[in-house]
């Protein structure tokens, strides 16, 4: 019996008239969880009844803590009759679980019906007391963390980060039980909320159980999905990266860094005294974990490898000495091994993160991503799978080995599809993939799994060897140049897993880099990007004829390598027109509709100042010949030409003009052909290989063949750019603006619209579809027009096909204001500085930083790689990397002479160069004070962050399903009316929410599922939204200066906390 | 392609005040598209009708769904669907309660009925004012009569507790709410040339001094209900122009103190006994609820159309107006000084008022 639950039921408010005689109700309310019932008094004739319960103690094991919901019913008491519920509220109560969360949940929640919506609000106080439960075999997992975030939360280090876990759970879907026949639509409603609640709890605590044992405390990136699948039941599903995380003991210590520039270096000094404990554990002194002994996790080994007989986990220790010959090359040989010794223990070395700390990531090698087209009732059937970004393969795979025994056969599904994953990111040389992340689309029968992440080579430092750290790790370290090592290729240069034109890198001009870069991660803080970012979108629709079970997944299969060739080559023709040269935040999605397949591809793109200048778009007609048309493809030419001109200038790109000989010249064609095939042969299970790797020659041509090209063109020359003082981007922030105000505002945009059935070919579609999107942008632009000069970040669309001819986009995103003089002053100094280090040649550099190396030591110690690191630690939030990147300075000093002979400058120009950027990063959180902070407001974002504060504590995970039903659609407004007031709902009962644990905002916050449906006929419709993020505590920086100033910022306490949202 | 569903949800609820003027003017989606098209709006922006229309049709949604957490204002404030800054709120509400001069003066001291209501399609034609707004100011008339009848305490703080007015809105709506209780008359062609400030002015003078609050501050109505015992007691006032040595006491009393300082001194004297038989008699007859109701077409007709006829300026009618209530001080005879003072002070305000063009 290790926890007591206890529950006070205070007073309702605008309670609904229930009596239409008195036009009053008799309000009472029950309690319940598990089993166990509690009931108030019937407060009679009142709509604002104060039943002021004594508290009700529920007993119960921690392991149905985690997993029950506390069920609250309002009620109207009837004599004669049965009562009438008025509407429900479910509490997780995991929040209360974890010592650091919230200790008490109390204030108003909206009173729920999935058939009225909202009625009146209940005040509840709800405590949890947790005995100490020392039992080794428990089933729960109490304790352990959970953050939807993608990065390591604000407030915490990460001491060792584990890897992924991942875990589902399959149940019938009450929905289609035979018993719903029966009932009503209220209690089936009810019965799935309460069914899905269930099995989050249930998934969340053994997730829990695998951090565990991992020995972890945390999940960072924690993302859960719903998959209905209809007939054959229903699946919730979540993957998320396990940690050890510390908990930031004194805020002070890395506050000021990002609260003014002034202030930055004046208390830089300061910082180092007030937190000896942060140093205390450098990487020079063992860290407790080192005694750990990594155990995989049973779970984990499963059948699932049995087709992949080429992909045995073995190091290929041959791949690194390809690149022996540069400078650095042992330590990058080294690296890998490193990095592979710790990796290779997991079987998955998948992480959900996006950003990192400080020299967590090494090199990025592409975008890699599996699909699988599953029938729901059987197993048998064609599989698709391919590797995205720069390299591409296809294959037809046969999944006969698999049981259908669920939920084993879904298991097995993803096992399979995350070890084709695992060998598309060691094709590119790459051990681990980054801002990986799953998902899913159904119709009818027809189930296409997609997963996707970004192949990359990780420091180990953070991984789970103990062993790694040391001075061998301190030199791998010296060797990374920030702002461009990321964009280094991992690959052997020789042994290339695609042709890729590669060039010296244009920042350090020590190592190739690729000419393009696709990512599915955010721009690592310190990366060297010039001019701003953009969103870039590729759509595509592809009819599909109606078919049945096999012969429809065939057909999928079939027609899903032409769709990512597709929506590839607009990526990138988009990327050139835009004058850039790397994609952020790459999200792909394939959405399957009776008819037709949706490709709808995001990502934000930006000019990296390590990566060659792209080339213009070439057209070249088929038939030269012809007079008019030679003039025709010349007139296009030239408007293509104009635009990327006219884009430049839009996102300020103006790289640095950089002679050849300098950066050398590109490396000969003949000997990346001859390669690749070894490439090819490498991995036998690729079957088709595609093509999509652009690079070879220098301007990128487009042929114009017929008419379906010529409509590609146009597409491209459409897009129109959105109006001046707006930017948007699909990534956490914006490169190149970084002086957020605090000005925040989160929506959701949802549309539908009707195809007509008449005209509905490939183009007409595509065309159709393109409307929709750029229509639905130029809506948004329009509606946040007061809040110019403003970003639109982490834009994020999904794309659905309810019915035949309904295509449903739904957009969710955060504007945020800036300040425009001063963004203009950043992008100024940013480009003057890249100017300077273009122009500044190699010795130069050496002799800079020694200086500056003297220098710091007869005044004060390390002030400039404190200075960096507190800027680039602001945004991540990782003051451990600070200690270690300090004693790396002790050990720099120390070690001058050797290591400027092993290539150390470059860690030195790390330095130089990063500070400026650093300096931006923490102008990013400099907002000008904002005096009107408004009490009770709890802010919601889909960033981790937000803008102009300091989040101080987070209160745990926000992750809630609801439905909302209709049999009056018509009364309601229609369709647009009910979703409308069901997603202000939706919002609502969040916000309510973290109100009740004492928060004031949802960061990471994430519509992960809108299922609409709706019957005009009958007047009804149906929707079914998923909604997660982290409730946390947030302090405005200008209050916190204030604070700081008086009391220990440790003690500081929100001002907007409070039980009650919106007085 | 056509559009099935189209919303916009922010965590914040978006509130464009032209938009919200429009839809409050009674204006359809489509006309207040049209009104914003013509306004200019898509060439400072750039859009496009469509989104213009996308645009419009969302707001509307949003205050559809507001308006009925705006009949009751506290509600809105209190609850948790719509995250809306104070500052907004206050502004929905303000101007979700404001009217129309032209409206207000068409209703004004009307019982506020279903019988009303009726001709509402009647006062739209004639203030060019859409019916859709029309209802809405009337439902909000009769709302907030409805709220504050049979309630205690002042009438002014009773509507800014329930309807969260501003303090001059609050003022408007507690003479609007006095004149329908008491019905009083003011549609007349001679009142036509009186504001609704003018009335409202009237309005607050009166609750001040006549009604049931004026003396008691506990009782129901107190603010809405004129004291009948003081309306009864005015008859006595009438002695002031029955007594034939009173009266002319009285014009002495007033001619002797204005010589020389009036420059309509002689219309005066001609007028007096007129003058001073007009106000004293509308007292009188207020016992009558007929009288009652036609108290500015008496005001207006006794006092203010002879003066005007004889081109006193407002300066010589305050003058007189001043000496006339003092001078029944210094009536040795007459016995109802108070009563005098709480008739005449009010109706010295009003009528200073009600003096114009």
């Amino acid at each position: 019996m290790p926890g007591k639950l206890k529950v006070k039921i205070v007073a309702g408010r605008h309670l609904p008239v229930m009596d239409r005689a008195s036009d009053l109700t008799d309000a009472f309310v029950e309690v319940k969880f598990g089993n166990t019932t509690f009931k108030t008094d019937v407060y009679l004739k009142s709509l604002n009844p104060q039943w002021n319960s004594e508290w009700f103690k529920f007993e119960v094991d921690d392991e149905d803590l985690q997993d029950e919901p506390l069920q609250i019913t309002v009620l109207d008491h009837d004599t004669y009759s049965a009562n009438d519920a008025i509407g429900k509220v479910y509490i997780d109560i995991d929040p209360l679980l974890y010592s650091e969360a919230a200790t008490v949940i109390s204030g108003w929640f909206p009173i729920y019906d999935t058939i009225h919506g909202i009625r009146g609000e209940i005040n509840v106080v709800v405590k949890v007391d947790l005995f100490n439960d020392l039992n080794r075999f428990r089933q729960s997992s109490c304790g352990v963390k959970f953050f939807c975030t993608t990065s390591i939360p604000k407030c915490y280090r990460a001491v060792i980060i584990h890897g992924f876990v991942e875990e589902l759970v399959v149940n019938e879907d009450p929905e289609y039980q035979w018993i719903d026949r029966i009932r009503t639509p209220r209690a089936s409603n009810e019965a799935r909320q309460r069914l899905i609640s269930l099995m989050s709890g249930e998934l969340q605590r053994k997730i829990g159980l695998k951090v565990l044992e991992m020995r972890g405390n945390a999940v960072v990136g924690y993302l859960q999905c719903f998959d209905l699948e209809g007939e054959s039941g229903l699946v919730v599903r979540a993957i998320g990266t396990a940690c050890t995380l510390d908990k930031l003991s004194s805020p002070a210590a890395f506050l000021p860094a990002c609260n003014s520039p002034s202030k930055e270096i004046k208390e830089i000094p300061f910082n180092e005294d007030p937190n000896p404990n942060t140093h205390s554990s450098g990487p020079s002194t063992p860290l407790k974990n080192q005694t750990y002994s990594f155990s995989p996790s049973k779970s984990y080994s499963r059948q699932s490898s049995s087709s992949d007989t080429d992909l045995s986990l073995t190091p290929k220790t041959g791949m690194g000495s390809g690149s022996a010959g540069k400078e650095g090359g042992p330590f990058k040989a080294l690296l890998r091994q490193q990095t592979q010794s710790a990796l290779e223990q997991r079987e998955f070395p998948f992480f959900t993160l996006t950003a990192f700390p400080p020299g967590f990531l090494v090199h990025v090698g592409g975008v890699v991503s599996a699909r699988s087209v599953k029938l729901l009732d059987r197993i048998h059937n064609p599989a698709f799978v391919g590797i995205m970004g720069n390299t591409r393969s296809y294959k037809l795979l046969d999944w006969n080995s698999f049981n259908s025994d669920e939920p084993e056969t879904r298991d097995a599904w993803w096992a399979e599809i995350r070890q084709e994953i695992k060998s598309h990111a060691k094709a590119l040389g790459c051990h681990a993939v980054v801002g990986y992340s799953e998902s899913t689309s159904i119709c009818e029968e027809v189930c296409i799994l997609s997963a996707s992440g970004t192949a990359a080579v990780l420091n180990p430092r953070f991984l789970q060897d103990g062993t790694v750290e040391g001075c061998l790790e301190q030199r791998l370290e010296e060797n990374l140049p920030a702002g461009c090592g990321f964009c280094h290729i991992p690959y052997d240069e020789l042994n290339m897993p695609f042709p890729a034109h590669l060039t010296y890198c244009y920042n350090c001009r020590k190592q190739k880099v690729p000419d393009v870069l696709f990512t599915t991660i955010d721009l690592p803080t310190d990366a060297a990007v010039i001019g701003k970012g953009c969103l870039i979108q590729a759509r595509l629709c592809r009819l599909k004829k109606k078919a049945q079970a096999e012969a429809n997944a065939t057909a999928i299969s079939n027609l899903l390598p032409f769709m990512e060739y597709e929506v590839h080559t607009q990526l990138m023709n988009k990327l050139k027109l835009k004058g850039m040269n790397a994609l952020f935040g790459l999200r792909i999605q394939i959405t399957v509709g009776e008819n037709m397949l949706m490709g709808l591809a995001s990502a934000t793109g930006v000019y990296l100042a390590a990566l060659p200048t792209p080339g213009g778009i070439q057209i070249a007609g088929k038939t030269p010949n012809d007079g008019s048309y030679e003039q025709h493809i010349s007139h296009m030419q030239k408007k293509i030409n104009d635009t990327i001109t006219k884009n430049k200038e839009l996102y300020e790109i103006n790289p640095p003009e950089i002679s050849e000989e300098i950066i050398g010249s590109p490396i000969p064609e003949p000997r990346q052909r001859s390669r690749l095939l070894r490439s090819q042969s490498e991995s036998s299970d690729e079957v088709t290989e595609l093509d999509l790797s652009h690079g070879k020659k220098d301007a990128f041509v487009l042929e114009i063949d017929d008419t379906d090209a010529m409509e590609d063109v146009h597409s491209l020359l459409t897009d129109v750019p959105p109006p001046s003082g707006f930017y948007s981007c699909n990534t956490e922030i914006m490169p190149g603006i970084n002086n957020w105000t605090s000005e925040i505002q989160m929506f959701t945009s949802v549309r539908v619209i009707r195809l007509s059935s008449l005209n509905l070919t490939n183009q007409a579609l595509n065309k159709n579809f393109n409307d929709l999107c750029e229509n639905l942008l130029k809506s948004l632009y329009f509606k946040l027009r007061s809040m110019i000069p403003c970003c639109l970040c982490h834009v994020n669309f999904t794309v659905s096909l309810p019915e035949d001819e309904l295509i449903q986009v739904t957009v969710t995103a955060v504007a945020i204001t800036f300040d425009k003089n001063q963004a203009l002053q950043t992008t100024k100094a940013q480009v003057e500085k890249s100017l300077q280090r273009a122009s500044t040649d190699n010795e130069e550099l050496l002799q800079f930083p020694l200086e500056l190396c003297s220098d710091s030591l007869s005044s004060h110690p390390f002030p400039p790689a404190k200075e960096h690191l507190e800027s680039a630690s602001s945004n991540s939030g990782i003051p451990a990397a600070q200690r270690d990147r300090c004693s790396s300075w002790i050990e720099l000093i120390k070690l001058k002479a050797q290591t400027i002979r092993r290539g150390s400058i470059k860690t030195t120009v790390t330095v130089e160069k990063a500070s400026p950027m650093g300096e931006g990063n923490f102008r990013n959180r400099a907002a000008p004070p904002c005096a009107n902070s408004t009490v009770g407001v709890v802010k919601m974002t889909p960033l981790s962050f937000i803008p102009g504060a300091k989040i101080t504590k987070y209160l745990g995970i926000i992750n809630m399903f609801f439905i909302r039903e209709t049999t009056s659609l018509r009364e309601e407004g229609g369709v647009s009316g009910f979703l409308h007031a069901f997603i202000a709902e939706v919002f609502a009962m969040v916000r309510a929410h973290v109100a009740a644990l004492g928060g004031n905002a949802v960061v990471s916050y994430i519509m992960k599922q809108c299922v609409f449906m709706e019957n005009p006929n009958k007047n009804q419709a149906q929707c079914l939204i998923n909604v997660s993020g982290d409730a946390v505590v947030f302090v405005r920086e200008s209050d916190l200066e204030v604070v700081s100033t008086q009391q220990p910022p440790a003690n500081c306490q929100p001002l907007c906390t409070g039980g009650e949202v919106t007085t | 392609m056509t559009s099935e569903l189209d919303i916009f949800v922010g965590n914040t609820t978006l509130i464009d005040e032209d938009v919200y003027r429009l839809w409050l003017d009674g204006y359809s989606v489509s006309d207040a598209v049209a009104l914003r098209v013509r306004s200019g709006i898509l060439e400072q922006t750039g859009a496009t009708a469509a989104v213009l229309q996308s645009d419009t049709m969302d707001h509307y949604r949003t205050f559809h769904m507001l308006e009925r957490l705006l009949h009751a204002p506290p509600k809105l404030l209190h609850q948790l669907i719509f995250q809306i800054p104070p500052s907004r709120q206050a502004l929905l509400i303000e101007r979700y309660y404001a009217f129309d001069e032209a409206f207000v003066r068409e209703v004004l001291g009307k019982k506020l009925s279903k019988g009303t209501k009726k001709d509402l399609d009647d006062i739209s034609t004639k203030t060019s004012i859409t019916l859709k707004s029309c209802r809405r100011q009337f439902d909000n008339f009769k709302r907030v009569f409805k709220v504050v009848e049979e309630m205690r305490g002042s009438l002014v703080d009773n509507i800014q507790q329930h309807f969260l007015l501003s303090d001059r809105l609050a003022r408007d709506y507690a003479a609007i709410v006095f004149f329908a209780n008491n019905r009083f008359e003011t549609g007349k062609k001679k009142l036509q040339y009186l504001s609704f400030g003018d009335f409202a002015f009237c309005a607050e003078l009166m609750i001040q001094n006549w009604t049931l609050g004026a003396v008691d501050s506990q009782v129901d109505d107190m603010d809405m209900d004129l004291d009948k015992e003081f309306l009864q007691d005015l008859k006595e006032l009438k002695v002031l122009v029955a007594d034939k040595d009173l009266l002319d006491l009285h014009k002495s009393l007033v001619c002797t103190a204005l010589r020389g300082k009036l420059g309509v001194f002689s219309e005066m004297e001609a007028n007096f006994k007129n003058l001073s038989r007009g106000l004293v008699n509308v007292a009188a007859k207020l016992t009558h609820n007929k009288d009652v109701r036609d108290l500015f077409v008496d005001l207006v007709e006794k006092f203010v159309e002879p003066c005007r006829s004889d081109h006193w300026p407002l300066s010589d009618v305050r003058l007189f107006l001043n000496q006339y209530s003092a001078s029944v001080h210094s009536l040795d005879g007459f016995r109802h000084q108070a009563l005098w003072d709480r008739y005449m002070g009010t109706l010295r305000g009003c009528l200073l008022r009600l003096y114009h063009d």
